[in-house]
């Protein structure tokens, strides 16, 4: 237990680190570490195929996205890095208080929604899931991919040209 | 065989891009419109029974699990008529050889999406082809890269993830209840589960994220940005079909067909519709901007259909769907309307204009019957189907939302006259005064949405015969 609020604590500073850096090169390694703290999440809650998916999606073809974005666009400058970020922490000093206001509620109030159920009998094996009982969803979701691949070409080429 | 729905348009993409790119420019998107032409044909015949949807040799590959009836029929129909539509105006609204042939890709990437969400019969499958539709639209609204479509294609982005995690969560929670995700084999373990507080709770997660896709109230905080910021030809297709797909589509398929009707969800479905009518009627009212004044009517058109979904009986699905479909006509024509008026006149700024019926008397016209219709006013077909939802409600005993129903109307005709009093009648401004009528390539489809709104009017007895009853008796 003490394990999993340890992995769940890094997974959230991890998550936070992502969405707040103001380089998107340390984003992508942030998002990759949330991924990898995920899958390890994942696999101790005995869902290893769910675990692989993490693993391979986030950490691997995400990180091609991301890479595409970082060569097809230009960094910020220093000043209006600084610019950004004080305006961002006025807009949303707020947000943390709530999530600590949250967080505190739900601890006062004991909350035990006794959400345990057996798990469903699933084939525990990747290869049979992949290829031979979702080949379809497999296809879908290349295409998404490919769809986000393509969106940074578009959205972004035109910026490195000019 | 109904694979080819989803294999088609993937095809025309590959072959558009495999082929030389010079070329595909210029003759890709008259290539491109021969598959919504064919979808269209390909629906009517299935609808007449002379075509046969047996499982083809790509249907056992891929092991697809789609399946169709009246409600799909009705919707890829739909589908089809907007996509042909867009492509239409493409070449007008889209001066840019390379951003158009980029725009046709993304065209058929979400025509494979929608194709997809309204064919799967399992959620993940849903799911997936949800996020299909939603990342090309995502690109579709920053396409221009102007920084209101930047900001807006942000919101929809930031909304639109939220939703995406609320799905994913309840199809995790549904998953652990059912050990399946067919929505045949769900629909059997959630009548039959001991577990009512987590069917609850992953459906309240399900049915506020597709409120979020649909943009109904009060998840409606990106779309008057989104359709307003986008460019032209993307309103035409967001507006007129991709988010009635993504949100309300979904939202009939899931409920009718898997969650089923119990009271709560009733009572939900219905406050909600009511309460985006009125709040999208009000807003749309004090509007300057006309393509805002269009996104704020969407969403009062949509609470619309939620309400009819909200009854719960077999004419409130059918008259939602008729909705569903009125909709996707009459608010494709507006946005071509809004874009022609744009590139003539070079504003959207409704206290700008004035008098344009002189100058522009086909765009006038078929943009008078489309508010008409929007009204509800007889006999288009805008009329027909609200006289259904009325009449759904009145016969299931929710009168109240009856009489809210009607109400509204008044206030739609109150805003959309007041549209057309600002943009077509009164004294033509003197900037105005060289002002000339659309292209051809712009009014071709605009005549076609007209028709198609006069048509299914006149021709209503028909339709209730043939489309709306199967509906109502399955």
């Amino acid at each position: 237990m003490i394990v999993e609020i340890i992995i769940l604590s890094v997974l959230m500073l991890a998550a936070l680190w992502t969405v707040m850096t103001r380089s998107i090169l340390r984003s992508a390694i942030g998002l990759a570490f949330v991924s990898v703290m995920l899958t390890y999440i994942m696999f101790r809650l005995s869902s290893p195929i769910a675990a692989v998916f993490e693993l391979s999606v986030c950490t691997g073809l995400i990180s091609v996205v991301f890479i595409s974005t970082i060569t097809l666009t230009f960094p910020l400058s220093k000043e209006e890095v600084l610019q950004h970020m004080k305006e961002r922490l006025s807009r949303f000093w707020y947000l943390p208080l709530i999530l600590i206001l949250v967080g505190l509620a739900f601890s006062l109030a004991q909350v035990k929604l006794n959400l345990t159920l057996p798990p469903p009998e699933v084939e525990q094996d990747v290869r049979n899931v992949l290829w031979k009982l979702r080949p379809f969803d497999l296809a879908g979701q290349v295409i998404m991919l490919l769809t986000g691949v393509y969106g940074v070409l578009i959205l972004f080429r035109q910026v490195r040209k000019k | 065989m109904l694979s080819l729905f989803i294999i088609l348009p993937l095809l025309s993409l590959m072959v558009i891009n495999l082929l030389p790119k010079e070329l595909m420019k210029k003759i890709g998107t008259l290539m491109s419109l021969i598959l919504p032409l064919a979808q269209m044909l390909v629906v009517v015949f299935i609808f007449l029974g002379i075509l046969d949807i047996r499982p083809g040799p790509a249907d056992h590959f891929f092991k697809f699990n789609l399946a169709i009836d009246n409600i799909s029929l009705v919707m890829l129909f739909s589908i089809a008529i907007v996509i042909l539509v867009t492509l239409l105006v493409e070449r007008h609204l889209i001066p840019d050889a390379d951003e158009r042939f980029n725009f046709l890709n993304l065209v058929l990437i979400t025509f494979t999406g929608m194709n997809g969400i309204v064919l799967v019969q399992d959620l993940f499958s849903l799911y997936v082809f949800l996020e299909i539709t939603t990342v090309a639209t995502f690109i579709l609204i920053s396409f221009h890269k102007k920084r209101d479509a930047l900001e807006g294609a942000f919101k929809y982005i930031i909304l639109s993830a939220l939703a995406t995690v609320g799905i994913l969560s309840s199809i995790a929670l549904i998953f652990l209840i059912s050990g399946d995700t067919s929505f045949a084999v769900v629909h059997q373990a959630l009548q039959n589960s001991r577990h009512a507080f987590l069917i609850d709770f992953a459906l309240a997660i399900f049915l506020g994220s597709l409120f979020i896709k649909g943009g109904l109230v009060p998840f409606h905080g990106w779309l008057a940005d989104a359709y307003s910021s986008a460019g032209r030809a993307i309103s035409i297709l967001l507006a007129g079909i991709v988010t009635k797909t993504l949100g309300v589509y979904t939202l009939i398929r899931l409920v009718s067909s898997v969650f089923g009707f119990d009271t709560e969800v009733k009572g939900v479905l219905m406050f909600i519709g009511a309460l985006s009518i009125i709040i999208g009627a009000f807003a749309a009212l004090g509007q300057h901007d006309f393509k805002r004044l269009l996104a704020y009517s969407s969403i009062s058109q949509v609470g619309y259909i939620i309400l009819s979904l909200g009854c719960g009986t077999p004419l409130g699905i059918a008259a939602a769907v008729f909705h569903l479909f009125n909709h996707a006509i009459f608010k494709s024509l507006l946005f071509v309307n809004s874009a022609a008026l744009e590139l003539q006149t070079g504003t959207r700024h409704m206290d700008k204009m004035g008098g344009l019926a002189q100058k522009m008397p086909i765009t006038g016209v078929t943009s008078l019957l489309a508010s008409l219709s929007t009204a509800g006013m007889p006999p288009l077909s805008g009329f027909w189907s609200k006289l259904l939802i009325v009449m759904a409600l009145w016969f299931s005993g929710h009168f109240a939302y009856a009489i809210i129903a009607v109400l509204a109307s008044v206030l739609t005709l109150g805003y959309m006259l007041s549209l057309q009093n600002r943009v077509f009648f009164g004294k033509l401004r003197p900037e105005l005064e060289n002002v000339k009528e659309a292209s051809f390539g712009l009014l071709f489809p605009m005549i076609i949405l007209a028709g198609i709104i006069v048509g299914v009017g006149a021709l209503f007895p028909f339709i209730l015969n043939s489309l709306i009853f199967p509906i109502i008796i399955k």
